[in-house]
């Protein structure tokens, strides 16, 4: 070979290094473009509808004024009672995973199904809650709503605390067995407490995956124009009311379903930068 | 003295008293213990069993409310564009290929796109940057879908309506088979506008997995690659690339299963059109989306069972690519 031909060899070389490169930072900008567009965009429609009505009236009829407060309630109300059903079952069988049966065959098809419905389509829970809930029922329900809720919140918890208690060292454990400690103490005073703040963490993030859920609701929830507690009716939720509101043609009601979304980012974002900060400070 | 003697036997009865307590009140502490141990083993598989519970009671029930749908129409119901209401006629053509035809725009847009973002993470970025941008990536992943609906909704559909569209349809309109793909006329809404915000939503996560694998490739590779003198993009093209192959489809696959399930975005911006068009700028249909638009207004058990049915073909199609994701990346984290 020529010098020529391996010159032109080489600086073809480094040409498509310099493309590459090129490329690969052209592709992040581009992915991050998206953050900041769709973030300032959901600044400027929802701020400009933030107002102390947003939090005290309820959503309006068509063509009037009004806010967000019994969708605002219904919302939590639905996450609160998911969070207080699928956490207790999502941390223990994460400790089935992690403490006591780490390799069995059980635990292995459990963390497989699990995977699948940590990823399954929300839309599909909603069709179950509906076939063993709301029609058994005859209405629409906070409680299936709720229920639905926790279906996706016990995939995430599992999969943290699993993982979580697999970071704990086995010393620990085996110290705690030599002093005599029986196996459920050693796994309630010392592994649960060394993975704390891992397991606070999955569970912020089952909260910030099930607050911005629009579609298990759709049909198990429904929506309600009015304040209601009632966890028997149908009750609002905030996604529900955006998906409405934004679909429909009333100007004050797409200004309104564009303050909800502020809010339920706001929300979400706020949650898992809070989540991976607990984390984070722990790995220091 | 007297007295102290009958001090000290009082004592030592006493201790032989309290002993002869301690020692059965040890077994019955030992036995609450063990008992407790046993209730909260039994807890804990109880809970483990009810996530395989979860995963058969979502199967057996979409199948018992899809069975009249597909008892009626059968196969049929798989290759019949037709739905219709009012007769009653139903089938799945149209969402199906809505569902993949969407997803099929948003990986070929996330895939290249998201490969390159993790090259850049992994090879490329400064130190000081590869966290806070690892983390915006995630923040990404981490906004509600209803979101991307809206905002495809007001903002990027009508953007791609007066701008995009009616490049594409000028640029490669004309040209014979290109030239269907960009038929009619430019609505803003329809399937490349869903599969371009799916592209958007599926990014983080084919970014955050394909981060993950390419941190995983052993140092010592990357520096021999680097030592007979290969350029970064050679070394993650012939190193990097091939040795994490199998994480990196993994990846695509769960990116794939997100795309083909995602209901609220799509919702917004697909049209609700119950047609298979060749034009990628006609408004369709996904499952998911006829899910969320028809079903509370469905009347009628053939309608409500047919929804039904589409939802359990999406379970059954998403299940399938998840669970190929799965097992390639857990074949992946063996290898590494």
């Amino acid at each position: 070979m020529s010098a020529a031909a391996a010159n032109s060899l080489y600086a073809g070389r480094r040409r498509r290094n310099a493309i590459a490169k090129t490329l690969a930072l052209a592709a992040t900008i581009f992915g991050l473009g998206w953050l900041v567009l769709i973030l300032g965009v959901l600044l400027f429609h929802g701020l400009s509808g933030l107002s102390l009505a947003v939090f005290t009236e309820n959503t309006p009829p068509p063509g009037a004024a009004g806010g967000l407060a019994n969708a605002i309630i219904g919302s939590v109300i639905m996450t609160v009672l998911a969070v207080i059903i699928g956490t207790p079952i999502g941390i223990l069988a994460g400790t089935y995973l992690a403490e006591y049966g780490r390799h069995d065959k059980l635990s292995n098809v459990v963390r497989f199904i699990n995977d699948i419905l940590l990823s399954a389509p929300s839309i599909v829970i909603g069709l179950f809650i509906y076939e063993v809930m709301v029609a058994p029922m005859g209405h629409f329900s906070g409680y299936a709503g709720a229920v639905a809720l926790a279906v996706i919140v016990i995939p995430v918890v599992v999969r943290t605390t699993e993982d979580m208690l697999t970071l704990v060292p086995d010393t620990l454990r085996e110290a705690a067995a030599s002093i005599g400690l029986p196996r459920s103490l050693m796994i309630m005073r010392i592994a649960y407490r060394a993975a704390q703040a891992g397991i606070v963490t999955g569970i912020l993030l089952a909260i910030a995956r099930i607050s911005g859920e629009t579609a298990p609701l759709l049909f198990t929830a429904l929506n309600n124009q009015f304040w209601s507690l009632n966890m028997n009716a149908p009750m609002p939720s905030l996604p529900v009311v955006i998906f409405q509101f934004a679909l429909s043609p009333y100007e004050e009601w797409q200004k309104l379903a564009w303050t909800g979304a502020l809010l339920i980012t706001v929300t979400v974002l706020a949650l898992s930068i809070f989540a991976r900060s607990l984390t984070a400070t722990r790995k220091q | 003295m007297g007295s102290r003697g009958r001090d000290v036997s009082e004592v030592a009865l006493r201790d032989a008293n309290v002993t002869a307590r301690e020692s059965s009140s040890r077994a019955a502490v030992l036995r609450r213990l063990r008992l407790n141990d046993r209730i909260f083993h039994g807890l804990t598989r109880g809970a483990a069993l009810t996530v395989l519970a979860l995963l058969s009671g979502v199967i057996i029930a979409l199948i018992i409310g899809a069975a009249p749908a597909l008892g009626t129409f059968g196969f049929s119901f798989l290759t019949s564009q037709s739905w219709n209401p009012v007769t009653e006629k139903f089938g799945a053509l149209a969402p199906i290929y809505g569902t993949l035809v969407t997803s099929f725009i948003a990986m070929v847009i996330a895939v290249p796109v998201g490969l390159m973002v993790a090259f850049f993470l992994t090879e490329l970025c400064p130190m000081v940057l590869r966290r806070p941008i690892g983390i915006a990536i995630e923040l990404l992943a981490g906004i509600p879908s209803i979101i991307y609906g809206i905002w495809g909704l007001f903002v990027f559909a009508p953007f791609l309506q007066k701008y995009v569209q009616p490049f594409l349809i000028d640029t490669f309109g004309s040209i014979p088979i290109l030239g269907t793909l960009f038929e009619g006329p430019p609505y803003g809404i329809g399937m490349l506008t869903a599969g371009l915000i799916l592209a958007i939503m599926v990014l983080p996560f084919v970014t955050s997995i394909s981060r993950d694998v390419f941190s995983a490739v052993p140092p010592v590779l990357k520096e021999a690659a680097y030592g007979v003198g290969c350029t970064t993009w050679e070394v993650f093209r012939n190193v990097v690339l091939p040795y994490t192959r199998v994480g990196v489809i993994g990846g695509f696959m769960l990116g794939l299963g997100r795309a083909l399930g995602e209901t609220m975005a799509v919702t917004f911006v697909i049209g609700n059109a119950h047609k298979v068009s060749a034009s990628i700028l006609a408004p369709g249909t996904t499952i998911s989306a006829s899910i969320a638009n028809e079903f509370t207004e469905a009347v009628g058990d053939l309608y409500t069972s047919s929804l039904i049915a589409l939802g359990l073909i999406l379970f059954f199609i998403t299940f399938i690519v998840l669970a190929i994701a799965r097992y390639l990346l857990a074949r992946m984290n063996r290898l590494g």
